[in-house]
């Protein structure tokens, strides 16, 4: 969608004339990775695990406890018909992980071919497929997303289709901006002087200078799509009931916020978490892939 | 300079007659798609197959799709974005209405972003590397991770729901009674413009940087002027070209973010209107809704660039 872009100019931290006081902000930074890194990890193993977990059902409704607070019998306390919170949390989080992960993966590899080739052999076929960026990328995405949800209907491979599709143009502009850079590198001019075919230039040359930008890339667009997804079912074009999405339960709490403010509370802290610490691997990705901000 | 500026604004122009084309046959072709027909969920079900035929007529219904769409691209050049089938409410005189609704949402979002954004921005460029740089830099990052939704859920519960200082729903129109309206309007702007200030912020940081190594501030310096002075006259307008990309960049953002919030908390506005007629299977609504959001979204870059054009001289004269 709009934001990944930015990785497409990293935001020129001059920071490099002076050194940067190394120990403490280093070892902050570090430690904010690893936390980052491992809430990742934990969030992913449960969502793919969560059938083997020791969990309620989440769609099962106890009228005798609806909106209990957390603590006791449901750790993380029930919603306003009597669901377990940590059972949809973590099943909202599943549906969160697997659009997040397979749209940008669609993106990054439809995108990056494209991008790739446009800007290796330039002339039309840059052209064409820049157009065609500039086209999509002049559509506000979430109104795309909205009207193309309501039209498909909303089940999760359609969702996970148009966010990956979405965010596709924007994949095109990175992998180009970096092959531009990569393709004038002398080594791609020896190899071409060495009679390597274009294919080869491509992808035992180019490609594999892509590939950590575009990891960075993917890293962003998986917050940005998480995002989107949750605003998707927040508005009610997200998976269908009753399965657990983050969006829809925020959006369901946001009517108990008086009585039971936890109801909208616990997905909401599961989707920053998860939001936030993406977003503090792909910069940490970035910082690492450009040596130009000093090592990581 | 004219010359040049009004060819490249014309070229930019030309460049949104493909874009509005593409679109609108796609929202025209996806409206054909939809299950159930139009003019039987006007009259309901029970309604004579005479009838609905009658209506199909009148509506154009009854056309091949290419042919809607031909009369709908024609009244569309005539200003007529068509009528609703399902409220009978010219679509253009809607969007006329709930405009000015948007428009201020989003003004005041970007406007409180720029009056958080650019004072910190400048804060951490020149207090750089210090804890306030890096309070104010993990601040941006936090904010970054928060969708305006779940902002917008936060700001509820505290600011009206437990203190209740701000109304959490209920618009009020400006001309009725500007401040009840300003009161109404808070929640909803600071959802969006608390998520918006981090990015410009971020870039102007970054430039304020390398403004305050240029040699003119070191004189500026020299002749003894106030920092706050060197920061705020000398220094920011060099430094702000890639903060107007961003904000143009945000405006686009806004336009997305708009939606969810007006829907939050009740504003009858654009996004709304979108949502609504998404929800509703108002195709027409939604098809007209979808071109105007999509030309404000490519006029909004349009300024962006004439704005750089004149804050950088180089792109101006072209020799960049």
């Amino acid at each position: 969608m709009a934001a990944p872009e930015a990785v497409a100019v990293p935001a020129a931290d001059t920071d490099t004339a002076r050194p940067r006081p190394r120990g403490l902000p280093w070892r902050l930074y570090g430690a904010g990775f690893w936390i980052a890194a491992a809430w990742l990890a934990v969030a992913l193993a449960v969502a793919a695990g969560a059938d083997l977990l020791p969990l309620p059902d989440p769609d099962k409704m106890d009228l005798f406890a609806r909106a209990q607070p957390p603590g006791g019998a449901h750790v993380l306390g029930t919603d306003a018909l009597g669901r377990d919170l940590l059972a949809r949390v973590i099943h909202g989080l599943r549906v969160s992980l697997a659009v997040g992960f397979l749209s940008p993966f669609m993106a990054v590899a439809l995108g990056g071919a494209l991008g790739l080739w446009a800007g290796y052999r330039g002339g039309r076929v840059e052209w064409a497929m820049m157009s065609l960026a500039d086209v999509l990328l002049a559509f506000p995405p979430l109104v795309l997303a909205l009207v193309l949800t309501a039209y498909f209907g909303t089940a999760l491979i359609n969702i996970i289709l148009i966010l990956g599709l979405l965010t596709v143009p924007a994949a095109i502009r990175v992998a180009r901006a970096v092959t531009l850079a990569v393709a004038q590198q002398e080594y791609v001019t020896a190899a071409r002087a060495l009679g390597a075919s274009d294919l080869r230039i491509m992808l035992r040359e180019i490609l594999p200078n892509v590939i950590v930008p575009m990891t960075a890339f993917f890293m962003v667009a998986m917050a940005v799509i998480i995002v989107a997804e949750g605003a998707l079912s927040f508005l009610g074009l997200g998976v269908p009931p009753p399965m657990a999405s983050l969006g829809s339960m925020i959006a369901a709490g946001r009517n108990n916020l008086e009585s039971a403010p936890h109801i909208a509370f616990v997905p909401a802290v599961a989707m920053f978490l998860t939001v936030l610490a993406l977003n503090l691997v792909a910069d940490a990705l970035q910082s690492r892939s450009d040596p130009s901000q000093g090592a990581a | 300079m004219g010359w040049r500026l009004a060819a490249f604004i014309g070229r930019r122009l030309l460049y949104l007659i493909p874009i509005v084309l593409v679109v609108t046959a796609l929202t025209s072709a996806l409206g054909a798609m939809l299950p159930g027909d139009v003019a039987v969920s006007m009259l309901g079900t029970q309604a004579t197959p005479a009838k609905v035929a009658a209506l199909q007529h009148q509506l154009g219904l009854d056309l091949p799709l290419w042919r809607q769409y031909a009369n709908w691209l024609g009244g569309l050049i005539t200003g007529d974005f068509g009528v609703s089938y399902r409220t009978g409410e010219p679509v253009l005189s809607a969007i006329a209405q709930r405009l000015p609704v948007t428009a201020e949402l989003m003004a005041l979002a970007e406007l409180g972003a720029l009056a958080l954004g650019v004072p910190l921005g400048m804060l951490c460029a020149a207090r750089r590397d210090t804890a306030v740089d890096r309070l104010v830099t993990a601040g941006a990052f936090g904010m970054l991770s928060m969708p305006p939704y779940l902002l917008a859920v936060v700001l509820t519960y505290f600011l009206a729901v437990l203190w209740g200082v701000l109304p959490s729903s209920g618009y009020v129109p400006l001309a009725d009674a500007p401040l009840a309206n300003l009161r109404s309007m808070a929640l909803p702007v600071l959802s969006l413009a608390l998520v918006e200030w981090p990015p410009l912020a971020r870039v102007l940081r970054s430039d304020m940087i390398t403004t305050l190594r240029q040699d003119f501030v070191l004189m500026a310096r020299a002749k003894g002027l106030s920092p706050l002075r060197i920061l705020f006259v000398h220094a920011l307008k060099p430094s702000s070209l890639a903060l107007v990309t961003v904000i143009g960049l945000n405006l686009g953002r806004l336009i997305g973010g708009a939606v969810i919030v007006e829907v939050i908390f009740g504003l009858p506005g654009i996004g709304q209107m979108l949502v609504d007629a998404t929800l509703t299977r108002d195709f027409i609504t939604l098809q007209g809704g979808v071109v105007f959001v999509t030309l404000g979204f490519v006029l909004i870059n349009i300024t962006v660039d004439m704005l750089y054009a004149v804050l950088d001289p180089r792109v101006r004269h072209g020799s960049a």
